[in-house]
């Protein structure tokens, strides 16, 4: 608890949700992920931010303690005081759907296509409310009626082949609010679906974060999602988070040549400014193990100097050795 | 949607024999039991329409009432492999590493004695009786069953829901009972109605060794080996029992097959 209340003072933010220390996750003997600290808020929604192979995902999954075989995470990740790295399977399956849950990208896959709809948005309440039969089917149909399914009693009968991708994200986000967490990891939540069906998904997750007052991490590669959901923002890359800050001041105001890189690649949408070509960042993102050593995005930026030789320690914003004015 | 024609003929011919076990529950022409020393060894007559065996007992009675006895020993061995194979191929696939090792060479040690030998071994160590002949078997069919789950069951861990599952609590066994199995299930049935086929055919083994159905309950595998004695005055004592279980063995054969086509179809 010391370390939860001492980061909420420093931040003069609500109380810590979730405390992530010194996260880091290894993929045999490389470390994909280094030493990741932050605190998601109660009542926060943050961003986190990254291209693919940045560690989002595997991020997220640490948190979860889901990683898979031959993966390791080391470091500390608190809520409510207890460390979830060191608790048993058993505890952490108590925890898992009840007080932290997660959403992933895939709708496709993500449903067992043997089981209705209805039978599996009840697992999770079967599972941590000890609901059965009617009064978990209820339940159920009240999780598919928060979700605006549209016609939520007939599809609760349903399979999955039968609901279209964001039928099928609703039904996943049913799924993972049933229990109403306090923390919610949303991984790309709205990546493979369509432009006007990811609005509405996102409107959906940010209502029921905000009703419940619950602590949302958006992972995602989508700036203006991220623009327009987020309060905070997290930018990952290479496994290190390189800036970090309110959405406004990170945003409108970037400090790591990475991040500005980032925003200049966003298209302008606006009519009055002058089109123009559209800037890359040079190079591509390296494969896992083969970012340089020292800051791992000195290879691509345009400030490097020999000091990014080392990693530059995260201030309160952002970790490079020559930051943006 | 058209039925392969295997699973028609298979199910015609498994019917048949469940329809005659059932009948012969209430009703055989003669008490398969009675001895009627006068009419030892009589060929088909009004009375006897399949003739009657060496100590006079009617034929057609005793092929009756063995096919109960055949269903008897199918339904408990399939039972017993089911009951220990699909938990323990179960526990492979879902915790993996050293228990899965340990199940999988467990599975392997018992794949490497036949069904007869494990029966001789069960018949000398206990009593040579129609439970330590399906006990024997039953076992000897392990490993069928826990290899089918622990490949299906693998297939189904890689899947994206189970991950799913696990986000939201999900326990092992919660991942087995509820998602696992459903998702097996149809390999299950059709390998149980295979298992079914060599649990009769095991068994007319071992009752015709002496090692099964002990007298006199009606066995097919204990008639066919007393036949042989009278082989030439009364040939026919050994087609029917040898009809019997091939039909039987075919019928159980051709259902799996014909399930396998529907339940799984491949093109």
């Amino acid at each position: 608890m010391r370390d939860s209340n001492s980061d909420a003072e420093r931040r003069g933010g609500g109380p810590a949700a979730l405390v992530v220390e010194k996260l880091s996750v290894r993929v045999g003997p490389i470390e994909a992920v280094h030493d990741l600290s932050f605190v998601l808020e109660a009542g926060q929604r943050t961003g986190l931010i990254g291209e693919s192979g940045s560690g989002k995902t595997l991020t997220a999954l640490a948190i979860m303690g889901l990683l898979p075989d031959g993966l390791s995470a080391t470091g500390r990740v608190l809520y409510k005081g207890r460390d979830l790295l060191a608790m048993s399977e058993r505890d952490l399956c108590a925890i898992r759907g009840d007080r932290l849950a997660m959403i992933f990208q895939e709708p496709m896959t993500a449903l067992n296509p043997v089981m209705q709809i209805g039978a599996q948005v009840a697992e999770p309440l079967r599972l941590h409310r000890q609901l059965r039969g009617s009064a978990a089917r209820s339940a159920a149909l009240q999780a598919l009626e928060r979700v605006k399914l549209p016609d939520p009693a007939a599809q609760m009968h349903a399979y999955p082949h039968q609901l279209s991708g964001g039928q099928r994200q609703r039904a996943m986000i049913a799924m993972a609010t049933a229990c109403s967490p306090a923390v919610l990891l949303a991984d790309e939540p709205t990546t493979a679906l369509d432009v006007t069906v990811q609005a509405q998904i996102l409107d959906l997750l940010v209502g029921l974060v905000e009703e419940r007052g619950s602590s949302l991490l958006l992972i995602t590669h989508d700036l203006p999602v991220v623009a327009n959901v987020c309060q905070r923002v997290l930018v990952l890359y290479g496994g290190h988070i390189v800036e970090t800050g309110s959405v406004d001041e990170v945003f409108s105001d970037p400090r790591h040549p990475y991040t500005r890189a980032l925003l200049d690649a966003i298209p302008p949408l606006d009519d009055n400014e002058p089109s123009r070509k559209l800037p890359a960042i040079p190079g591509t993102v390296p494969g896992l193990g083969e970012f340089p050593p020292g800051c791992p995005f000195r290879n691509r930026c345009p400030r490097a100097d020999a000091a990014c030789m080392a990693m530059p320690p995260l201030d309160e914003r952002v970790a490079c050795w020559h930051p943006l004015a | 949607m058209k039925l392969p024609p295997t699973l028609l003929v298979g199910g015609l011919l498994v019917g048949l024999v469940v329809l005659t076990a059932l009948v012969s529950v209430v009703w055989t022409p003669v008490d398969p039991t009675h001895v009627e020393v006068g009419d030892r060894l009589k060929g088909p007559m009004p009375g006897y329409l399949l003739g009657t065996d060496q100590v006079g007992r009617d034929e057609l009675s005793r092929l009756m009432a063995g096919a109960t006895n055949t269903l008897i020993i199918g339904i408990v061995t399939v039972v017993i492999a089911l009951g220990i194979g699909v938990p323990l191929g179960g526990v492979a696939a879902l915790y993996r590493g050293r228990l899965e090792d340990a199940t999988m060479r467990l599975s392997d040690v018992l794949l490497a004695f036949p069904a007869i030998l494990l029966a001789i071994l069960f018949a000398a160590v206990f009593q040579p009786s129609r439970l330590t002949a399906m006990a024997a078997i039953g076992i000897a069919l392990v490993p069928v069953f826990a290899r089918v789950v622990r490949g299906a069951g693998l297939q189904v861990m890689q899947q994206d829901y189970v991950t799913i599952v696990r986000t939201y609590g999900g326990t092992r066994v919660w991942i087995f009972v509820r998602h696992l199995l459903p998702n097996v299930s149809s390999v299950l049935i059709v390998q149980a109605t295979v298992a079914f086929a060599v649990a009769i055919l095991a068994e007319a083994a071992l009752s015709y060794l002496g090692l099964g159905t002990p007298p006199p309950t009606p066995s097919w595998g204990r008639m066919l080996s007393e036949s042989q004695t009278f082989l030439n005055q009364a040939p026919l004592l050994a087609v029917w029992p040898g009809v019997a279980i091939a039909l039987a063995v075919l019928g159980f054969n051709l259902l799996g097959d014909g399930l396998r086509d529907l339940l799984d179809p491949k093109p």
